[in-house]
């Protein structure tokens, strides 16, 4: 019992179990949402507590593994915690702590899955994402990632009465799981002739050149189509909008976050050195990815496929950062690459955080109202002042402003490509620091998006009469909401600290960490011989100071006199909700700037139409020119195998018997 | 920081290579006619400082006498021609490019990756000190290509083939310090009767259309 | 004790930045319209213009939200702020160790984001216009702003404000062709980030072209005055910049009394050109239309990515 309270590995094994005891707790009483909201789900949140305090302390502690024989005979469990596992280990159990909290308070009774029921997925997802970051061995690894897949998707499909619902969910399940045969490939390639499927034996494995490209090249694919690279992205604007919104935030938060784990496992752990030019790629699938989904984000009058795709966004961003870590480490910049991909893993750790916090605020409003969509909303702030508050956290941090979480990775990344210049290939280093352009137009651009996303949700007049009756969260609600925007905040003001820790965090990926300067704790200085720094404590206290010292004054020598009026209406008099811009009319300029990216089919009423109606469409042209060819191409393939199904059992036997002989002449 | 290394004349000579390519740009995203003319010369002018530069540097007699001659046609003469032209014909405005400004100038950025590709091996082999300005040479060609065929109208196409031959002959100068003399007159000479040749045109083309927006000589060709 | 110094030098730098930013716009103000042929008003215009609007009673719409009123605080706390970064007089600026250029644009996207914020929050038409049209203008701008200081930054490997303009400062006889291009770029960014023509009409109430004033319709009174107040700041910190950046030159690399009145004399004389010039180019410049915005800011952007493979490509 002691060695289990010393063992980091073990208590978290511990913990992931007890998510798995409480999910099945939830079949005691299916039925009851009390008994799932007021105990399990609370229960739940604890466990994430305690997930979140385990994997931190043990990043002080030294990798440490264990083999379990459980499961089939000669096919034992190897498990390690590494301090790559426990970072993304904490970011999992600290963003469910806080989406367990909402969630204790979001479930209600409905048509749909039974709470018991859900709640059992719900925390086998959680447990399954534990399992993927401690497997040590190919097999538990694709048992715990399929196992995610499937939870998820049974989440994805609880409204699955709802037709458009079911066709998302089986989209998910279908990329989940070609995504999944690339990763199980990938494997297969980087066992190296050992028939070991232990990532042990992976890692010891030399492979040739060839191979390791190709075993590189899988797992981008699979792991990709897991987290929303385009093209593989088609799913996520899908599924994430199905899901109920605790449900969303796990997967756009934390699910996406361990295909991004599994990445940099690969890439930097059992494929050992990385070939510079693989960063190639990844930099300009994470760069394209980047601003293909900020642009449609722009343009979505769905608040919950504004944030899906503003997720694509996210991964695009971390992706160019594990490009660019790779294109460092390849060409002998430790220093370089160190920075970028601390920059990443700060980053996967500040969207988790900003991403829950969003999708658990449109989970409020969603409940609060019964609408998903922009053109419906409007004028929360009033009715449900917690929610808007706490979202506007949120939205302020995606969109990389100062002091807030957003904007610190944002500044690492930006600081490491800097170093792009300095990248030994000759032309190669010129273009480099190009992606620094896209980077930053793609976080200009969430701006705009966030902007788009508050205002025409929380700010302005109601576009609809029943937002009057709309109420504010719950307390559960709002605890959740809480927690991740001090997340949030904390992980925005105190830079050096995180970054201390992730500094540990990638020694396991053969990095020595940055040359921090530890000269004083509110201080960031990542690269003492660059002269930078940045100190978010004092930068907001200067703010803060300023706003006091203005708003005092202002009080001191003039007035805080207040009068309430109509707004200005430029003597036009009747002046009404629906004259405010629109979701559609904020989007304008992005999609008209932006035509390219978007298949628009547009319906323009005439002047004269006595009811005019005005419509658009924005169709994704990846879909439309390569999942749809594709789908047909499957389709027909398909029809020509149908002839083998005759219908008549002796044609089946005919079938068992040709096989069966034409094994045997081979075999023999 | 390799900035400092080299000498002033020399630093002065690739600020006014990057003067040069920006120019190029100043005219892809321009639409009036008569201030796509003014940026000619100027770009013309900024020529002949370089070339008197570079005569200044290498000692070079022959560069006096193309700056000169560059003094004369691209920076004088073309330029009055054109304006002239201009009054005579009424066109002061180009119509909407065929791509927006954005687009082209997107393309002109990745233009500018591509010729400074297409330029390393060449600068690898020069050696004249000018060498990194042959990528920007490539450049302004290309871009001034691409000016023509964003354009509609006869009188823009004629100022971006005019600054195409701007690029050409700085490419030369920082290849090879110039090309030879006679090589040069007769360049100059070709520009020159193109020139006239196209001012003829010009009128020809807008006594047969009423126009001169290039789009009408597509009606000339044979009807299937 | 030279800490301490140094930091009351800081606070007197910003309040002397804070004081002078309406002087500056009053400027330009003056200089255009003597080149329109108009009677100037006082170059104290736009004080009289904040203190009038302090006296006054504040309206304000009857579903407007507390965010719209802290929004004026927080957009002149931004732009103080950010005259805190800026080496417009001394670069020993101890305040720029908490933040460099990027927390700059940074600061300069929070107000924008802020301002944008509140003219949604009454729901109007033209405050929500106002905002989209802002945000339209700053996705690019921003971009293009940081991608020139970016370029400063490769030059100097550092991206401390203070830092990059000693060293351009200091570099004597090196030419930078590639800050040719981000001068353009930057040149149009202040243009537009200021709402001065071509992008917007500070002059003019007319709804279907206006940004600036369309984001602030809204306001009045107190709220207004700080609204207008950081415009002017604003206006301020961007000509600083470019200072910084372009021209940094009589800058007091120490706090000595003599270095810094020295440089305050080459701040003014920089100012009253740079003042001069923003006023020439508005005048000869005509308005575009809004719709030609993002054309015009994304060509700024593109000429600030030139820039940037400029320097890479000529290593210059």
């Amino acid at each position: 019992m002691t060695q289990t309270l010393h063992s980091p590995l073990l208590l978290c094994l511990l913990l992931l179990t007890a998510w798995g005891i409480v999910g099945l707790a939830g079949l005691i009483r299916p039925a009851s949402v009390a008994f799932a909201g007021r105990t399990l789900f609370p229960l739940g949140a604890v466990c994430g507590a305690a997930v979140a305090y385990v994997a931190a302390t043990s990043l002080f502690a030294p990798a440490e593994q264990i083999v379990l024989s459980i499961g089939l005979p000669d096919l034992p469990v190897h498990l390690r915690l590494d301090s790559l596992s426990s970072a993304f280990l904490f970011l999992l159990g600290a963003a469910a702590t806080g989406i367990s909290i909402f969630a204790a308070g979001y479930f209600r009774r409905g048509e749909g899955t039974p709470p018991g029921l859900m709640c059992l997925q719900y925390h086998l997802f959680l447990a399954s994402m534990g399992f993927v970051l401690l497997a040590n061995d190919a097999y538990s690894f694709m048992l715990a990632w399929e196992t995610m897949a499937l939870s998820s998707y049974f989440l994805v499909t609880t409204q699955h009465r709802i037709p458009e619902i079911r066709s998302a969910g089986f989209l998910y399940l279908l990329i989940a799981h070609i995504g999944a045969i690339a990763i199980l490939l990938s494997f297969g390639v980087m066992q190296g002739g050992s028939w070991q499927f232990t990532f042990d034996a992976m890692r010891a494995a030399q492979l040739d050149p060839a191979w390791a490209t190709s075993a590189f090249l899988l797992a981008l694919f699979g792991f990709g189509a897991k987290a929303g690279l385009v093209p593989m992205h088609v799913w996520l604007p899908e599924a994430h909008p199905a899901a109920p919104s605790p449900v969303s935030a796990l997967m756009s938060g934390v699910m996406l976050k361990t295909a991004l784990y599994g990445m940099l496992r690969v890439t930097f752990d059992l494929l050992g050195e990385p070939v510079w030019w693989w960063g190639l790629i990844l930099l300009a699938l994470g760069l394209f990815s980047a601003l293909y989904g900020v642009i449609f984000a722009a343009a979505q009058t769905d608040m919950k496929r504004l944030l899906a795709y503003s997720s694509i966004e996210n991964i695009g961003i971390l992706f160019s950062g594990v490009g660019l870590a790779i294109v460092f480490a390849g060409t002998g910049m430790r220093i370089a690459a160190s920075l970028a991909l601390i920059a990443v893993l700060y980053h996967a750790l500040n969207h988790a955080f900003m991403k829950s916090l969003l999708f658990l605020g449109t989970g409020a409003v969603l409940h609060a109202t019964g609408e998903r969509n922009l053109g419906r909303l409007g004028g929360l702030i009033h009715r449900m002042p917690w929610v808007a508050w706490l979202t506007l956290v949120g939205a302020l941090a995606i969109a990389g402003l100062p002091p807030l979480n957003g904007f610190v990775s944002e500044w690492l990344l930006l600081q490491s490509f800097l170093f792009a210049s300095e990248v030994p290939q000759a032309f190669v280093n010129m273009l480099l620091p190009l992606g620094a352009a896209l980077l930053v137009l793609a976080a200009a651009l969430a701006g705009y998006v966030m902007v788009k996303f508050f205002g025409v949700i929380f700010l302005g007049q109601p576009r609809e009469a029943a937002l009057q009756e709309a109420h504010d969260a719950g307390i559960a609600e709002r605890a959740g909401l809480a927690w991740l925007a001090v997340g949030c905040v904390l992980l925005g003001l105190l830079p050096a600290q995180v970054i201390a820790l992730l500094s540990r965090v990638i020694q396991p990926l053969g990095f020595s960490g940055l040359p921090l300067d530890d000269g004083s704790w509110w201080l960031l200085v990542p690269l003492p011989q660059r002269q930078i720094s940045y100190a978010p404590l004092v930068f907001f206290a200067v703010i803060l100071v300023v706003i006091v010292l203005t708003i005092a004054a202002v009080r001191f020598f003039y007035h805080q006199r207040v009068r309430r009026s109509d707004p200005w209406d430029c003597g036009f008099g009747r002046l009404n909700s629906r004259m405010q811009d629109t979701a559609e009319g904020f989007g304008q300029p992005i999609r008209h700037l932006f035509t390219p990216f978007f298949a628009m089919a547009r319906e323009l009423p005439s002047a004269f139409d006595p009811a005019p109606r005005y419509r658009v469409v924005i169709g994704d042209r990846i879909w439309r020119g390569l999942y749809l060819p594709l789908g047909r191409l499957v389709r027909r393939i398909a029809d020509a195998v149908a002839w083998l199904q005759q219908g008549r059992i002796s044609t089946y036997l005919l079938y068992s018997f040709v096989t069966l002989v034409t094994l045997l002449a081979l075999m023999l | 920081m390799n900035m400092t290394a080299l000498p002033f004349d020399l630093q002065l000579l690739n600020t006014l290579a990057a003067l040069l390519l920006l120019l190029s740009f100043a005219m892809l995203s321009q639409r009036r006619i008569v201030t796509l003319i003014n940026l000619l010369a100027v770009q013309g002018a900024l020529l002949c400082i370089a070339t008197l530069l570079l005569a200044w540097r290498t000692g070079a007699g022959h560069l006096y006498l193309s700056a000169g001659l560059t003094l004369a046609l691209k920076v004088i003469f073309l330029p009055w021609l054109l304006h002239r032209l201009i009054r005579k014909l009424g066109v002061y405005w180009d119509t909407e490019p065929l791509l927006n400004t954005t687009g082209t100038m997107l393309v002109g950025v990745l233009i500018v990756v591509f010729s400074f590709g297409l330029a390393q091996p060449i600068s690898a082999l020069a050696s004249t000190a000018t060498r990194n300005s042959i990528g920007i040479a490539v450049a302004v060609v290309l871009i001034a290509f691409l000016t023509m065929i964003t354009r509609r109208k006869a009188m823009s196409q004629v100022v971006g083939f005019l600054s195409m031959e701007n690029g050409l002959f700085f490419g030369a100068m920082s290849a090879t310090y110039g090309m030879p003399m006679i090589v040069e007159f007769g360049v100059a000479l070709d520009v020159l009767v193109a020139m006239l040749v196209l001012g003829v045109f010009f009128f020809q083309i807008r006594e047969q259309f009423d126009s001169l927006d290039l789009q009408h000589l597509e009606s000339l060709k044979e009807d299937q | 004790m030279t800490a301490l110094f140094d930091w009351l030098a800081q606070i007197l730098g910003i309040l002397a930045a804070v004081l002078a930013a309406p002087l500056f716009l009053g400027w330009v103000n003056q200089c255009r319209a003597w080149l329109q042929n108009k009677s100037a008003p006082s170059i104290l215009q736009p004080y009289r213009g904040i203190r009038k609007l302090f006296h006054k009673d504040a309206v304000i719409a009857a579903n407007a939200s507390q965010l719209f009123r802290l929004a004026p605080y927080m957009v002149f706390g931004a732009m103080v702020t950010a005259a805190a970064i800026i080496p417009s007089v001394a670069t020993r600026l101890p305040f720029t160790q908490a933040a460099d250029a990027i927390a700059l644009v940074g600061l300069f996207a929070t107000a924008r984001v802020f301002v944008s914020l509140a003219a949604m929050d009454v729901g109007t038409a033209f405050g929500t216009l106002g905002a989209r049209r802002e945000m339209m203008i700053g996705f690019l701008a921003e971009p293009a702003l940081l991608m020139i200081i970016f370029v400063a930054s490769l030059i100097s490997a550092t991206t401390a404000l203070p830092r990059i303009s000693e060293l351009l400062a200091t570099q004597s006889l090196a030419l930078y062709p590639s800050l040719a291009f981000t001068a353009v770029a930057f040149t149009m960014v202040l243009l537009a980030e200021n709402a001065r023509i071509p992008i917007d009409n500070p002059a003019t109430h007319l709804e279907l072209t206006m940004i600036h004033e369309a984001l602030l319709l809204e306001y009045s009174a107190r709220h207004l005055a700080l609204m207008e107040w950081a415009a002017a700041l604003k206006l301020f910190n961007y000509v600083c910049i470019g200072f910084a950046l372009f021209v940094p030159w009589g800058l007091a690399t120490s706090q000595a009394p003599l270095a810094l009145a020295l440089s305050s004399l080459f701040l003014g004389a920089k100012l009253v050109l740079a003042g001069a010039g923003i006023a020439l180019i508005e005048t000869v410049s005509a308005k575009l239309r809004v719709f030609r915005a993002p054309e015009f800011l994304a060509t700024a952007f593109l000429f600030a990515v030139l820039g940037l493979l400029v320097r890479l490509l000529l290593g210059t």
